[in-house]
């Protein structure tokens, strides 16, 4: 894939601050301090050990990544690693995650280029967006246990994420990308056959 | 340097179609800009009320260009062809240029729909001349600047993409040198817009402005919403449509630790907290005595009886051509053909769940909001704090979905209500069996249909009786003329067969359950019925059902071409499938656009599995073909998830579904791989442009069920489908 535009700001970010300077007060009542490690920082928080992992990503770190979207495991937009493994933060209680390290899609890589992004970013996977940081999370931790998935355990690993948009098809097109084998025929740069004459190359936009 | 009274003449004198900015604009559009708001309710104190940011381009100095996108975002990629729109005919770098969400303004309301809605797939069709002359003023204005600063004559001049170019002397000046200078120069009353030949932009698959936010967490979705000490609230509802609070005690949930407020609601209970979770802990401690209303008896199969009885009962006539239904001959007749085709009520289950942010101080509102509808959201927010709209400031996020679901403004009303009344920003979540259970419903629809066919077998009389509850009824009466909607007969009443005697008819049946915009709309179960009923027709004439629509289509040439292009794509009747694999052919016509559709469908373990889907799409113009095809995998998917398993049902007025367990969505293991195919789509191509968000839904289920039907010789009336 050649050069990309310039990502557009993101309007909204200025109000999606990271919580950080709630911690203090987070951490002010006088018990149960559980301490995490998230995205290789270690934290402090003062909630219930029963709070899922989601609630303390989302509403006390500030990490908004990770989305809720059924808080009962159905449907995967929750997804984070938890030592490396894929587990749905809406159903973990956040005492499963002391002493491990947890991986949000925040900090699965440092400028957004672990493969599996930069092979989403190729196959321009995404739609509305909101299922995509546990697709991600999802994919990241199936290729790192299996390199070379094949497309049943693309179809297993993956079938716990749901995706309203209807992404799969690039979803498994990254995938394939990212494992080192893109599928040609269903990549993006193959585009969709253009009868009129309006679009003859399938080519990028570039200035 | 002009004045600030003298940069909104300009804003004023353009129609409100362009803005160029200065260096002391700058600080303005800091505090204007959608997202560049500070956190917290305080935001809203430093936006002028007098500065409505009317405009959609902003060049700035230093060569920022700021294009303004008036849809929202909600996946079909508005906030990528609107700036392909801009971009082409302002002859801008592609990608360098920064993008924001209009704010809430009639400034931005789409020309086609009248309002600033995002829906009925009209963006690019409302957009399309708008954004282009918008991008091409400004690049005209910035050509004069160029001609006075230089004595040449403007027609001397060229732009290559962010700068101008005079040839004969190898000067140039970049976009950003001439702002300042382009925005005393008069306002051109028309401007010439490019030919296709020379687009740069329209017509090349591009890929999302917005992919990169999107695959790190970055991009902000209204449920990411997190201004400065806001609290979360959940909402217990009355499980029964329209039913009341008549009393409650709160003193179990206010003893949660971390709950922070209970407040009571006419339609449920509040339970506040810091966090999501706490709130729930709470909710689930309320005691509630309900006024269930009049609704507590309402089951879906009272439902449907009340739609069968009063389907001809209540018939009032939609269209009529020959004799319509008095020319079939009397029951009995053994070359009348009838069935009953049902489609149940659907939820909407948005990826994202319902949420709304509101802050609400003296000086007015601020909400995020993820919606489909800024003026709606800004006057549903106006009424809930009780100020006028203009106190009003609606943020519009990302949308994780939004499918006609976020059209309402319910979600913004809660926020509103509740921030007001707790003094603190409020950030109401709804769990996702508070999304399946109070929604604004896809129409329940039955409908009987019968057909006299020819000694040929093709139909020479064909009626369709509908019965439903209606969606404009609730959203805008007036729409409902002589006890018609239109959204519940579309693509029924405007059947494209040529058939010498048609009447469809529709009985407005309303049980109550609260309906709206679903994916498009009246197509999405029209085109299952009349898609479906046809292939029968066909099947009892021994027809081939490919042949037969190219038959009753002659005269139709955008049909045809969409219904040729799938059949070819698909080896229709001529590739041997795979032993137990069956095709099934449908095609619609909706919001502009022709698509039809070939599914290669088996039955596994009893099921039907959807291997391919080839999909061919006519829209008039393809701005983004690479966004088209998203929408048509996107539209694919909806209706087959629909087809397949969406079915909402009642009992004691009370919604039986609640998550993706009882509400199932399509998974990647079921996806059928699609291929696209765009046809007779160009600038010079005279049609019409069509929409893309929902015409590639319609065709799926037919598609579908007529390749079932292929399969087991079986029809298929009621969806969703059962084996």
């Amino acid at each position: 894939m050649a050069k990309r535009p310039l990502a557009p700001c993101c309007p909204r970010r200025a109000m999606f601050h990271s919580l950080n300077q709630m911690l203090p007060d987070a951490a002010a009542g006088a018990c149960d301090v559980i301490e995490l490690t998230v995205n290789d920082r270690k934290l402090q928080l003062d909630v219930s050990e029963q709070m899922p992992l989601l609630w303390a990503l989302r509403d006390y770190l500030g990490l908004t990544g990770t989305k809720f979207g059924c808080g009962a495991g159905l449907c995967g937009a929750c997804t984070v690693h938890l030592d490396g493994k894929a587990v749905r933060s809406c159903v973990t209680p956040i005492a499963s995650a002391k002493g491990k390290r947890v991986t949000t899609i925040e900090g699965l890589s440092a400028v957004s280029d672990h493969p599996v992004q930069l092979a989403w970013i190729a196959e321009d996977v995404p739609q509305c967006g909101y299922c995509q940081s546990g697709q991600i999370m999802q994919a990241a931790a199936l290729l790192a246990e299996m390199p070379n998935p094949s497309d049943a355990q693309i179809d297993q690993a993956m079938a716990g994420n749901i995706c309203r948009c209807g992404t799969y098809n690039r979803i498994k097109s990254a995938i394939l990308r990212a494992a080192g084998n893109p599928n040609q025929n269903m990549a993006l740069n193959a585009g969709a056959a253009v009868d009129s004459g309006l679009a003859q190359e399938a080519t990028e936009v570039q200035s | 340097m002009i004045s600030r009274r003298d940069f909104l003449k300009v804003g004023i004198a353009t129609g409100g179609g362009l803005l160029l900015g200065f260096s002391t604009l700058a600080e303005t559009r800091a505090a204007d800009a959608v997202g560049a708001h500070a956190n917290g309710p305080d935001a809203s104190a430093s936006t002028e009320p007098d500065f409505v940011p009317n405009a959609w381009v902003r060049i700035a100095p230093d060569g920022q260009i700021t294009l303004v996108v008036s849809a929202s975002e909600m996946g079909q990629g508005a906030m990528t062809v609107l700036p392909m729109l801009i971009a082409e005919e302002l002859d801008a770098e592609w990608g360098r240029f920064v993008t924001e969400f209009a704010p809430a303004s009639q400034t931005y309301a789409n020309p086609l729909l009248g309002g600033q809605i995002t829906g009925g797939s009209a963006t690019v069709r409302g957009f399309y001349t708008k954004m282009r002359e918008v991008g091409a003023t400004a690049r005209e204005m910035l050509l004069q600047a160029a001609a006075r600063q230089w004595g040449v004559s403007a027609n001397s001049l060229i732009t290559e993409p962010g700068r101008v170019v005079h040839p004969a002397s190898g000067r140039v000046a970049q976009y950003g040198d001439l702002a300042e200078a382009a925005a005393s120069v008069p306002v051109p009353g028309s401007v010439m817009l490019k030919s296709e030949q020379d687009f740069r932009i329209i017509g090349k698959p591009t890929p999302r402005l917005d992919t990169p936010i999107k695959v790190n967490g970055q991009a902000g979705f209204g449920i990411d919403a997190q201004p400065e000490d806001v609290r979360t609230a959940v909402i217990e509802r009355c499980p029964v449509f329209g039913g009341t609070v008549k009393s409650f005690d709160a003193a179990a949930a206010k003893a949660v630790k971390g709950v922070i407020e209970v407040i009571g609601l006419p339609h449920g209970v509040a339970v506040l907290a810091r966090d999501y979770w706490t709130a729930e802990q709470g909710r689930q401690q309320l005691k509630i005595d309900w006024d269930p209303g009049h609704l507590a008896d309402l089951s879906s199969e009272g439902i449907t009886q009340a739609l069968r009885e009063g389907v001809e009962a209540k018939a009032r006539t939609a269209t009529k051509h020959g004799q319509g239904a008095a020319a079939l001959p009397a029951s009995g007749s053994k070359s009348v053909f009838r069935a009953v085709y049902q489609a149940p009520y659907l939820a909407h289950t948005c990826m994202e769940p319902m949420n709304c942010t509101a802050a609400v101080t003296d000086q007015g509102v601020t909400v995020w909001a993820p919606t489909q509808a800024q003026g709606k959201a800004q006057q549903a927010a106006a009424q809930a704090a009780g100020v006028d709209a203009a106190k009003v400031t609606v943020h519009t996020t990302f949308l994780g979905g939004g499918f006609g679901r976020r059209s309402e403004a319910d979600f913004v009303t809660e926020a509103v209500t509740l921030a007001k009344r707790h003094g603190h920003p409020v950030k109401v979540v709804w769990s996702r069996p508070d999304d399946v259970q109070h929604d604004y419903y896809r129409p329940i629809a039955y409908n009987e249909l019968a057909a006299e066919l020819d000694a040929q077998g093709m139909p020479k009389t064909w009626v369709h009786r509908i019965a439903g509850p209606s969606i404009w009824q609730r959203v805008a009466p007036s729409r409902v003329k002589d006890g018609i909607d239109p959204s519940a007969v579309e693509g029924a009443a405007d059947l494209p067969y040529g058939i010498p005697n048609l009447e469809v008819t529709y009985a407005l049946i309303d049980p109550g359950v609260p309906v709206g915009f679903w994916r498009s709309v009246g197509h999405s179960q029209n085109a299952f019925v009349v898609e479906c009923f046809l292939d029968e027709l066909a099947a009892h004439g021994g027809h081939d059902p490919y042949e037969y629509r190219r038959k009753l289509l002659k005269g139709q040439p955008r049909y045809l071409g969409v219904l040729e292009k799938a059949a070819e794509m698909a080896g229709w009747g001529k590739k041997t499938l795979p032993k137990g694999h069956h095709h099934g052919i449908a095609v619609a016509k909706a919001f502009g656009s022709y698509c039809a559709q070939v599914a290669e469908v088996s039955i596994e373990s009893g099921k039907p599995r959807v291997h391919k889907v080839y999909c061919a799409i006519d829209c008039g113009v393809a701005v983004n073909p690479a966004g088209i095809e998203a929408q048509m995998q996107s539209g694919i998917v909806y209706g087959l998830t629909a087809a397949l398993s969406g079915k909402i049902t009642l009992k004691d007025g009370r919604v039986q579904q609640q998550n993706f367990n009882d509400y199932p969505a399509l998974r990647i293991d079921e996806m059928p791989t699609v291929e696209v195919a765009i046809v007779g789509s160009g600038v010079d191509s005279g049609h019409t442009i069509g929409g893309i968000g929902e015409p590639g839904l319609p065709p799926i289920a037919p598609a579908v069920v007529n390749a079932l039907r292929a399969a087991t010789g079986k029809p298929q009336r009621e969806l969703p489908i059962q084996l």
